[in-house]
């Protein structure tokens, strides 16, 4: 009923009331205009009497009491020349009031009012207090609300604040305050009034309409915070006290809710700090349904950017406790707020944090605090489920972080384990990513196996498989993203030290041996790296740690490195497992252990016959083998033969015969090192291996690309022929050059394209060494092409 | 229109003036036919003089069994119609009986008389004063002129003014407290005040403050009662909430009032009240009477 038709007659209300005032105000000119006192006073107590309606909408109401506002502005000139109605101004003030209708009495004597001060035929004060005494006549809601900001905008530039005209003996900026101050309290009253008048249903349309009308309190505020005058003593013996007393007596959550955001709006942050503590106080009095939480953050995010703005100004924080006094109103109304969501408390606690962690930065305890206190309140409530808690749980765990780059300090953070412990799996991950994340971004390296013990601790939602966490559900990507992180993570641990390195390779793995098979492939091959660079520096050293000797601890290090390696055997995955024990091979080498290279090897070996069995993969490991030792040099002849001569056969049994071929031509460098001291006993059987991949070569004829092999046994020649390998001789490489000519000939039309310039450039590389002349030219003459 | 009236009406024209006519104050009187006339303004012990003038029109004689002034207090009921109650009568013969053939001049004095009584219109009674002159004829009817004449008596405060502070209410349903700051007004005082609101159960639209006047007149079973709301005006405008105070403050300048008469002459009585009245949402009106005095304060200048 009182939808579409009650916006028609509003409507219609609207355009009669306009037309009322319009109608009025035209004989009210016509009598300004002959300075007809009598009559102005007539048409324009009727034309106010419009304003008398009780049909309208607050919006509406506002449209017709504007134009009316007009109109006085017309008349207030009237009256304020007095020769044009010949009466003094006190008169005038008494003339008005006998207006039978309280509306139009109280707007004319308003206007009157401010002319009446201007005069200063009366104190201000006394003035400005009769009106707003006598507009109490006005108790309807609406009406009452703009009559009253009527007087606050008339009398807005009339007050007696310092520097005014108005101050003076008798009037004092505590007059203004006071008028202002009765205003505001009379005005809010008026306001929270509005909801408690007309049935339940229309609640929510009151509301709406409570809020169109919340600036004309708010305004109050405004002037209070721009009175030239109100001095620190004054806001706090005075003008806060009253305010807050209206706010809280008032038990409105709208008007308590938007006033004590405007209170730390308009009001300058010193005075915020300096009265903490009743702002606090009536923050926990307020309303369960008021979202105290919104006004206490800007109350923290305010106080934050103040002691933020200027250095000078943190002392007063500590002056004032203010971090004691915050915790303290929040501890309160988070106890006392029981309906509020968890969420609403992890805000606050954000909020107190954020605000901590701007003025406090050195004080960690009282991060520690905030946190413990949430860690309580954490407790007290069942596994946490509300995404948007979570949301704000890991803003609380985030904002040390970015604070203090160096992540090391937030690891000294007793509760922030505890903190973490109530998020759920994948929020904790994501927490423990954007910490490890953190740590990669400030390049902060951890560097006691204390911390690294914390920080495992904190990220070991990545580490391990938390209870109940259902793996089907991983996304493979997030995975692999998390883990690679991980393994990031691991290089950031570092000490000079190589005891503590040594420990805290030793926290690592515990941790990381926990992970499972997926996470292994990701996290050991760092935890290898890390290990063998400790290898590398105590042999750098030369020196021992500590008492202990080099080798014992060498020892044992490898004898870590073994068990972590063998862990991936259970993934399974061989390759990786392979790779790392060359890698353990080489630095064992390195550190001149033979005995320990060699078990390396052995197991690479068992690897590579048990558990390699892909063919394209036997042919890279073969090659990593190849190489690996190649560059080995700590093994005696015998142990070397025999490492040597099982590559050279796992060559030969390849299954493709170019890879055989390549893998067996590879194998040559094993007999042939190049190296002062290195062992050149093969020389013999590099040529005879080189010989027998050039017979592999045959043998792979008729298939593609043979001539590609040939010309790569062609470098290997020439490779030896250089290094100066006596059974190469000049007629090899002629011959096998002529046998390569012969082959692309005959494989003409063939796919020889790819060889051919690779073939060429071998030749042009001859004829540039000849040339070349000296002793390389020399040798390389007897090359007939 | 004399002109015209002389055809019909005795060959004299009467008229009255008073000594210091010119400077004395007039104030406006309402006439029988709602016409304003102003007429000079006495009080009671003052001395009325002045000169009465016989003019006969041209080339008429007046032939007179004596000439003679009287000054009257009346009290006239509207229910009794043309039955006056003289309560004042004084005499001043003029002239032996004669012939006036030219304009004649007669001064007149009386000197402090005695008029307690003020000048009242009401509703249904009226008190004057007038001065009645009369050319006695034998045969053709006297003839008679009458001068109205105002008269307000001052009256010094009165040395005890209490005010009017009184609770009341409906169980359970409003229960107010006013307060006026007298009891006793001049009539060109303020009234001051302020309605407590105690209790508000009921949803009040508005709240006035009634200026009534009530007009006795006759005495036992004849007396007529008639009460008139002079004056209405809006103290409050909505509903208030429990606690609330409202200042009254009405300036009684603006209505027309007379000073509070009480048996005048065992005439009648004039009484005023103050009526609070609210007014709830469905048009119910809750109110409360209050007998105020009303008198007549000497105005500083005029």
């Amino acid at each position: 009923m009182r939808t579409l038709a009650g916006v028609e007659d509003e409507e219609k209300w609207l355009a009669e009331g306009i037309a009322g005032i319009q109608h009025n105000a035209f004989f009210m000119h016509r009598a300004l205009d002959a300075n007809n006192l009598r009559e102005v006073l007539k048409y324009s107590a009727l034309m106010l009497s419009e304003l008398r309606t009780s049909k309208l909408s607050p919006q509406k109401y506002y449209d017709l009491y504007m134009r009316a506002f007009d109109q006085l502005r017309q008349l207030e000139i009237f009256f304020k020349d007095e020769s044009r109605h010949g009466l003094p101004v006190v008169d005038l003030y008494e003339l008005v009031q006998h207006a039978g209708n309280i509306l139009p009495r109280m707007y004319l004597l308003c206007t009157v009012g401010s002319v009446y001060i201007k005069s200063k035929q009366a104190p201000s004060k006394d003035v400005l207090k009769d009106l707003v005494e006598m507009c109490r006549g006005v108790q309807h809601p609406i009406r009452g609300l703009f009559l009253r900001s009527y007087l606050a905008q008339v009398s807005r530039d009339k007050l007696p604040e310092i520097g005014s005209d108005y101050e003076g003996d008798a009037n004092t900026v505590i007059d203004a305050v006071e008028f202002v101050l009765q205003n505001f309290t009379e005005m809010n009253k008026l306001w929270v009034r509005i909801q408690h008048q007309g049935p339940g249903t229309v609640r929510e349309k009151q509301e709406k309409e409570r809020n169109e009308l919340r600036d004309l309190v708010g305004k109050n505020l405004h002037v209070l915070g721009q009175i030239e005058g109100v001095d620190l003593e004054m806001y706090k013996e005075t003008v806060l006290p009253r305010v807050l007393e209206q706010v809280v007596n008032c038990k409105d959550k709208l008007a308590q809710y938007y006033l004590m955001e405007c209170i730390i709006q308009v009001f300058p942050d010193e005075y915020h700090l300096q009265t903490l503590e009743a702002l606090l106080a009536a923050c926990t009095q307020l309303m369960p349904t008021v979202d105290t939480k919104i006004v206490l953050t800007q109350l923290m995010d305010r106080l934050s950017n103040y002691a933020a703005s200027s250095p000078d100004v943190l002392h007063e924080f500590l002056q004032v406790e203010a971090f004691a006094k915050l915790s303290n109103a929040i501890g309160k109304v988070i106890d006392t707020q029981l309906e509020m969501p968890i969420v609403g408390a992890m805000t606050l606690f954000v909020s107190l944090l954020t605000f901590t962690l701007r003025v406090h930065p050195d004080r960690l305890d009282y991060v520690d605090q905030v946190l413990g206190a949430c860690v309580v309140k954490l407790s007290s409530v069942p596994k946490l489920e509300d995404a948007r808690a979570m949301k704000q749980v890991v803003a609380l765990l985030s904002a040390p972080l970015e604070k203090y780059s160096d992540i090391v300090t937030a690891l000294t953070l007793s509760n922030y384990p505890r903190v973490m412990d109530h998020l759920d799996d994948g929020t904790n991950k994501v927490m423990a990513m954007l910490i490890i994340q953190s740590i990669m971004k400030n390049d902060s390296c951890i560097s006691t196996a204390d911390k690294v013990e914390v920080l495992f601790e904190l990220i070991k939602g990545l580490i391990k498989d938390l209870d109940g966490t259902n793996v089907e559900e991983l996304d493979e990507e997030d995975f692999q993203e998390e883990q690679n992180s991980v393994a990031r993570l691991i290089h950031m641990l570092d000490n000079e030290e190589p005891e503590e390195m040594l420990k805290i390779i030793y926290v690592v793995r515990k941790h990381l041996m926990t992970g499972g098979p997926q996470r292994l492939p990701f996290t050991v091959p760092p935890l290898v790296f890390s290990a063998v660079r400790l290898v590398r520096q105590l042999e750098a050293q030369g020196g021992d740690i500590a008492g202990e000797d080099v080798p014992a601890t060498l020892r044992k290090i490898f004898q870590i490195l073994n068990q972590t390696i063998e862990a991936l055997s259970s993934v399974p995955c061989p390759e990786l497992a392979l790779r790392l024990y060359l890698q353990c091979a080489e630095a064992a080498s390195d550190c001149d252990l033979e005995p320990v290279a060699y078990e390396f090897f052995t197991q690479a070996f068992i690897l590579y016959e048990e558990e390699i069995a892909d063919s394209k993969a036997q042919v890279t490991a073969i090659h990593l083998i190849v190489g690996t030792l190649q560059r080995i040099n700590v093994f005696g002849v015998e142990n070397r033969d025999t490492l040597t001569h099982k590559a050279t056969g796992y060559s030969a049994r390849l299954l493709k015969k170019p890879d055989q071929c390549r893998a067996v031509y590879a194998c040559s460098h094993l007999f042939w090192v190049d190296d002062p001291e290195g062992i050149k006993d093969g020389e013999r059987r590099a040529l005879r291996i080189a010989n027998a991949a050039q017979q592999m070569v045959n043998a792979t004829r008729g298939s593609s690309g043979p001539v590609t092999l040939f010309v790569e046994i062609l470098n290997k020649y020439l490779y030896f022929f250089e290094k100066g390998n006596p059974h190469i001789t000049p007629s090899d490489i002629q011959s096998l050059i002529e046998l390569i000519n012969t082959e692309m000939l005959s494989d003409n039309g063939n796919t020889t394209i790819h060889s051919d310039p690779f073939f060429s450039s071998t030749l042009r590389y001859i004829r540039f060494q000849k040339q070349k002349g000296g002793l390389m030219g020399e040798k390389y003459d007897l090359i007939k092409l | 229109m004399n002109f015209l009236l002389g055809a019909f009406k005795p060959a004299c024209n009467i008229s009255i003036t008073f000594t210091d006519g010119k400077n004395r104050k007039q104030v406006p009187i309402k006439k029988d036919n709602g016409q304003i006339v102003m007429n000079p303004l006495f009080q009671s012990q003052e001395t009325i003089a002045g000169k009465i003038h016989i003019d006969p029109y041209q080339g008429k004689k007046v032939e007179h069994n004596g000439v003679k002034v009287e000054l009257l207090g009346q009290i006239e009921m509207y229910f009794d119609r043309g039955n006056f109650y003289d309560f004042t009568s004084l005499v001043r013969e003029l002239d032996v009986p004669g012939e006036i053939y030219e304009r004649k001049t007669y001064p007149f004095e009386f000197s402090s008389v005695e008029m307690p009584y003020e000048t009242y219109n009401g509703v249904n009674v009226r008190l004057r004063y007038v001065l009645k002159v009369t050319v006695t004829r034998g045969y053709a009817g006297s003839i008679v002129e009458y001068q109205d004449f105002v008269v307000r008596n001052y009256v010094p405060p009165p040395p005890i003014n209490n005010s009017i502070k009184m609770e009341v209410g409906i169980e359970d349903c409003l229960h107010i407290e006013f307060e006026y700051n007298k009891s006793k007004y001049h009539l060109k005082d303020v009234i001051l005040g302020k309605i407590y609101f105690l209790l508000v159960r009921i949803k009040i639209k508005n709240m006035d403050l009634e200026i009534r006047r009530r007009e006795s007149t006759g005495a036992g079973a004849n007396t007529h009662v008639e009460t008139e709301t002079l004056a209405k005006f809006e103290l409050m405008d909505g509903a208030p909430v429990r606690g609330e105070s409202i200042p009254v403050r009405v300036f009684l300048t603006p209505y027309d009032l007379t000073p509070t008469h009480t048996n005048i002459n065992n005439k009648f009585s004039v009484k005023y009240y103050l009526n609070l009245v609210l007014v709830d949402e469905e048009d119910r009106r809750y109110f409360k009477q209050q007998e105020i005095t009303l008198y007549r304060l000497k105005e500083e200048t005029s």
